[in-house]
């Protein structure tokens, strides 16, 4: 079992307590198949888990009034429960997997941004428990001639499902590995036949500030939106994703379906999608209305272009002690880096 | 109280609370409770009990005049001290965890990004006033030039709340906290200041009170 912290992880390791999960056993002969699942979205909602907070009935802390309540409970439940998905199978492969060691299923769930549900990095799995994620329903509008709203049902059994192993690379300097599930968005894109005056495409997020009361402190705008070109939409590597790990998506990593773009700084990743709009023009992203000084609306990983105040030259990939130069597009360049060509990639940041 | 503040058991204990922070991280270092990023949750601990303590530290003046707690004084140094101890733990960490002691690549860092240069700025300023926070130096510089020199910490600690504050990338409510409580602390002080201006006519009194009173 890895438990992969680095050297600064001293002593004990920990026990990885993701129920029915086996990082070792995943690759079986089945994924290597084509084949289509044939569960409902409805069979692969996620179930409930552990609720940690009842280890905590009668729990008496002395100086309890130093440490905050978050504290107590990493404290008490080092391990974390996690709230995993439900499995799904016969996932095809994609050529452009990497095969670098994976990130440990816990620190992808237990390290994240989703700031309609909190800004701390461990927010969005303690505040997202309960998020609704079914029914579910996406829809497709704009410069489109079919314009239409899939349901989750429709979107699993849209194109096969394939596991696609990309790097991750956040705005932040941190990065990640991840078995994400999906298909290459332009799948969806061809379905719904956009017209000659699409050039963009914009996505939004579910926002209910009742289910996510923590996005409020947020200090950005919801529903966070985000927005492609829509050459970058059909680039094969643009994914519209459903699961991680051979599981459907957990809440806190966009659940039921989310967009990967591993060439992009994290943010570019929308998570929880419900609207896809076809544009003429170039469509607001959430990052750049709060600051467009820090964040353009391309944010391609570039490792000579720094963030104004931190450099992007190297990233700390999660497990491990040393810092790893960031490569131009995360390393995606034969895939993307044509997309851009003759573009100053210092003005379209 | 006053028999409780003056204890010497009691400066024991306040000295073993403030290593208590230290203590938790060690803990959660050796159980694994850091999380995905330990040495972010360390460069965070560190620099949250770094302005944690100097808060405490600026409040201290305040609390003893307003509640009439004069003994309080006994621990201003402390704690001040412990300040200082917090701030070298998080600029170890940046130097060594994040920059492993790349000299040049961290002098970029301090010319180039205004969010490091008050963070060191903070920290550069805590310097001489641990160096000179024992009685003998008091007495070498004269307590009036000593009270001069120990108002760096106001600077201090703002240069700390803009680290912060400069810092996040959208979420202002931790820095803006620990603003509020600097501004509120040094607020107090300006406020004394003009009331001390208006009666200008003052006892003489022996050195030590006085460092020990104005603060």
């Amino acid at each position: 079992m890895p438990s992969g912290r680095g050297s600064i992880h001293f002593g004990c390791g920990r026990v990885l307590s993701v129920w029915g999960y086996n990082p070792c056993g995943r690759l079986d002969e089945k994924m290597l198949t084509n084949k289509q699942p044939d569960l409902t979205y409805k069979d692969v909602t996620p179930k409930h888990f552990l609720d940690r907070r009842q280890f905590l009935v009668g729990l008496s802390v002395a100086g309890a009034a130093l440490i905050t309540k978050h504290e107590i409970l990493n404290l008490t439940m080092p391990s974390r429960a996690a709230y995993a998905g439900s499995k799904i199978s016969g996932l095809a492969k994609n050529p452009y997997s990497t095969s670098e060691k994976q990130t440990p299923y816990d620190d992808v769930t237990h390290y994240n941004n989703f700031y309609e549900f909190g800004t701390d990095k461990t927010d969005p799995a303690r505040n997202s428990l309960k998020f609704r994620t079914s029914p579910w329903s996406v829809s497709v509008e704009g410069e489109v001639k079919k314009p239409r709203s899939f349901s989750m049902d429709e979107i699993m059994k849209l194109s096969p499902l394939e596991e696609r192993i990309y790097r991750h690379r956040c705005v932040e300097a941190w990065s990640i590995v991840v078995p994400w599930i999906g298909y290459s968005f332009s799948n969806l894109v061809k379905l719904v036949e956009p017209t000659e005056k699409a050039k963009y495409v914009a996505f939004q997020s579910y926002y209910d500030p009742k289910q996510m009361p923590d996005g409020r402190w947020a200090g950005i705008d919801f529903p966070y939106v985000e927005g492609l070109r829509l050459d970058e939409a059909m680039n094969p590597l643009t994914t519209l994703c459903v699961g991680m790990y051979g599981e459907t998506l957990p809440n806190q990593d966009g659940a039921p379906v989310r967009m990967v773009l591993p060439w992009k700084y994290g943010f570019k990743s929308i998570k929880s999608l419900v609207k896809i709009k076809f544009v003429k023009s170039e469509p607001p992203t959430t990052w750049n209305l709060a600051n467009a000084h820090e964040y353009g609306f391309y944010s391609n990983v570039n490792p000579n272009v720094d963030h104004p105040r931190w450099s992007q030259a190297k990233e700390r990939r999660l497990g491990e002690f040393f810092k790893r130069p960031t490569l131009m597009f995360n390393g995606y360049g034969d895939q993307v880096a044509s997309l851009y060509a003759g573009m100053d990639l210092r003005k379209y940041y | 109280m006053q028999a409780f503040l003056r204890n010497k058991w009691l400066k024991v204990c306040v000295f073993i609370a403030c290593l208590v922070p230290l203590a938790l991280l060690l803990w959660r270092g050796f159980t694994g409770g850091l999380g995905a990023n330990p040495v972010e949750f360390i460069t965070h601990a560190t620099g949250d009990w770094t302005i944690r303590f100097l808060v405490i530290t600026l409040a201290i003046t305040p609390l003893r005049q307003m509640f009439g707690i004069p003994d309080l004084i006994r621990f201003r140094r402390m704690l001040g001290l412990f300040a200082f101890f917090y701030g070298c733990l998080h600029f170890t960490t940046y130097i060594w965890l994040d920059k492993f002691f790349n000299f040049p690549e961290m002098w970029k860092d301090v010319a180039k990004r205004p969010f490091i240069t008050m963070g060191f700025s903070a920290f550069v300023l805590m310097i001489p006033l641990a160096l000179t926070s024992t009685a003998g130096w008091i007495r070498r510089l004269g307590g009036r030039r000593w009270l001069m020199l120990h108002r760096l910490i106001y600077v201090s600690a703002i240069c700390a709340v803009i680290h912060y504050y400069w810092l996040v990338k959208s979420d202002e409510r931790k820095p803006l906290f620990y603003g509020g409580c600097v501004v509120v602390l040094l607020l107090w002080r300006i406020g004394r200041w003009l009331k001390q201006r208006r009666t200008p006519v003052r006892a003489a009194v022996p050195m030590n009170i006085e460092v020990a009173e104005k603060g």
